[in-house]
């Protein structure tokens, strides 16, 4: 009888329990999403402050496509379709690059037996862990001092630019491909390559026949992930981009650090949009990896 | 071709590609800042071949060590929120419905996604003095005056555990949902309450999430730069922005090397102790 009370009065506390744990939860993503729809809420505000809402408009879209976002910002001769075309051709060329050097690293440590892996593990391991505000000013040191050392051998004069974007991009990003492919392959069966090879095919056509189809979800998803970093990348872009490789991310926080005004909003939404894009296509493939 | 010979090549062909570009453009720019770290200031922002050990000592002084002190400080205050709001969602997440599960991770793996100068910004709008908070309590006539909630080490705090909460949750949402369901069940059944459960089986199980997680919150937050750059002001500055600060304005880059040294010493410290401890309990 008074067990039963009891366990009674558990139960009710266990549920107890269990609704504030979801109702926290509940807040957390709250806290998650609300920022964001907040901002894109007021790109449509048609009051230049973002405090109260005014009426619905376009206007803050169709200036950022004029290029012109406040003709008295600090950004001198650099419009929105520029930073946005240096944003896709560093995002293009980092995936690629990125994609290919990982992939085959990954492979490398993965399907081949070697004194001194544990070394280049470390090697994959160290950029994803280093404040990413040390990679951007040692590129920036390497940089400074490769093109002194160039000028002063040969004369011809380099700068940062969009090329010296591209290298930082590559080198943070080849780390997540090697991980990501990597993992990928760790959980393949061994003896459907193994079956290959006792059925005559050579190594070449063992990776290419059998094991690069097995891959290739982790491959695209790699690469997806590669093109978001370098799209979303701040820090070593801000370090390494000079004068002419001014990309989306930089030309938002000079929109920032001058004035705060809808513009960005309307920017940030664009840019959110397209992350949303990514995450649907990369998990499509995730879903498509595990069928 | 012998097919040792053979292998060999083609591991090297895998190999060299990528490892030679991580030497050339992270292991030898690392090295250089190493090197910068022990040389003179030169004239005109260069450096000047002199060896010294100014630039450590100088890490000692006031200014530089309440810096320091303050990315350490908001590291940790930062970790702690994201632990104590990152596992109960994560908890959350692990044991619902398996038909929700997915759904609600990939709400958790949206921001990661998502421009990170664009969601440090998103609370710019919210917090800054003309902002949605303030409008909100002054037109509800609870605050007179608008707060400074903008460029305080409240905001810079906010941001950071609003940016890096993600990487609490995924860790934990890992390892709780590996936890053996019996046992917590078993520690039920046995008439533990919910609290002592949580607290003698739930959490020692979970031990290495919360580490990983820990680790994954802190090392960006010690070392972070657009967050305190846009939502701090002078007076929240972080390693991040003083070494920044020395590279791009006061160009001491022997100085902003050091600094750089410093920041890879407090972030190696708490994952090599990591690492100890994981393979200990390995082997």
């Amino acid at each position: 009888m008074t067990s039963g009370v009891l366990s009674k009065i558990d139960l009710l506390v266990r549920q107890w329990h269990l609704r504030s744990l979801w109702l926290v939860t509940a807040l957390g993503f709250a806290f998650i999403y609300m920022p964001i729809f907040i901002l894109v809420f007021f790109s449509f505000n048609s009051s230049r402050f973002a405090t109260t809402w005014k009426s619905f408009t376009f206007d803050w879209y169709l200036g950022l496509a004029q290029g012109g976002i406040d003709p008295r910002a600090n950004l001198p001769n650099v419009i929105v379709w520029d930073a946005l075309r240096n944003s896709l051709v560093v995002a293009v060329v980092t995936t690629i690059v990125a994609t290919l050097l990982g992939t085959a690293l990954a492979i490398a440590l993965e399907r081949f037996h070697w004194p001194g892996r544990s070394l280049i593990e470390a090697l994959v391991f160290l950029p994803i862990i280093i404040p990413e505000i040390t990679m951007a000013i040692s590129l920036l040191v390497f940089f400074s001092i490769g093109f002194q050392l160039i000028e002063n051998l040969t004369g011809i004069k380099l700068v940062l630019g969009v090329p010296t974007v591209i290298i930082g991009h590559i080198t943070f990003s080849i780390s997540f491909v090697v991980v990501t492919v990597r993992a990928r392959l760790a959980e393949l069966d061994p003896a459907l390559e193994e079956a290959a090879l006792d059925l005559g095919a050579n190594e070449w056509q063992t990776l290419r026949k059998v094991t690069l189809p097995l891959i290739a979800p982790s491959i695209v998803s790699a690469a997806l992930l590669a093109f978001t970093l370098s799209l979303d990348d701040f820090v070593i872009t801000f370090f390494t981009n000079g004068v002419g490789g001014t990309t989306l991310p930089i030309f938002v926080h000079g929109m920032i650090k001058y004035s705060v005004t809808p513009a960005i909003n309307a920017i940030s939404t664009l840019m959110l949009l397209a992350s949303l894009l990514l995450v649907v296509a990369s998990s499509t493939m995730q879903t498509k990896q595990n069928q | 071709m012998t097919i040792a010979t053979r292998q060999r090549l083609t591991l090297a062909a895998f190999l060299i590609p990528a490892t030679a570009w991580l030497i050339l453009f992270f292991v030898i720019p690392l090295l250089i800042v190493l090197l910068y770290s022990f040389l003179q200031r030169g004239e005109y922002g260069g450096i000047s071949w002199q060896w010294t050990i100014e630039h450590y000592q100088r890490l000692s002084r006031p200014v530089f060590l309440g810096i320091m002190g303050r990315s350490i400080w908001l590291g940790l205050v930062t970790t702690c929120f994201c632990l104590l709001l990152g596992y109960p969602m994560a908890y959350c997440i692990a044991t619902a419905p398996p038909r929700w599960r997915n759904a609600l991770l990939l709400l958790v793996v949206i921001p990661f996604w998502t421009n990170f100068l664009v969601r440090t910004y998103a609370w710019m709008v919210i917090l800054r003095t003309e902002g949605l908070v303030n409008t909100a309590l002054q037109s509800w006539q609870i605050i007179d005056a608008p707060l400074e909630l903008l460029f305080t080490p409240f905001s810079v705090g906010l941001g950071l555990v609003y940016g890096y909460l993600p990487f609490m949750i995924l860790p934990l949402y890992a390892t709780i949902e590996r936890l053996d369901r019996h046992l917590v069940e078993a520690a039920q059944d046995l008439g533990a309450n919910d609290i002592f459960t949580f607290i003698r089986v739930i959490l020692p199980l979970t031990t290495r999430g919360i580490i990983a997680g820990s680790l994954l919150v802190f090392i960006p937050a010690v070392g972070a730069f657009i967050t305190p750059d846009i939502l701090g002001g002078a007076k929240t500055l972080m390693i991040g922005n003083l070494i920044e600060n020395q590279f791009l304005k006061v160009r001491n880059w022997p100085f902003g090397s050091a600094l750089s040294m410093l920041l890879i010493a407090v972030i190696l410290i708490p994952v090599m102790i990591y690492f100890r401890t994981t393979e200990t309990r390995r082997s």
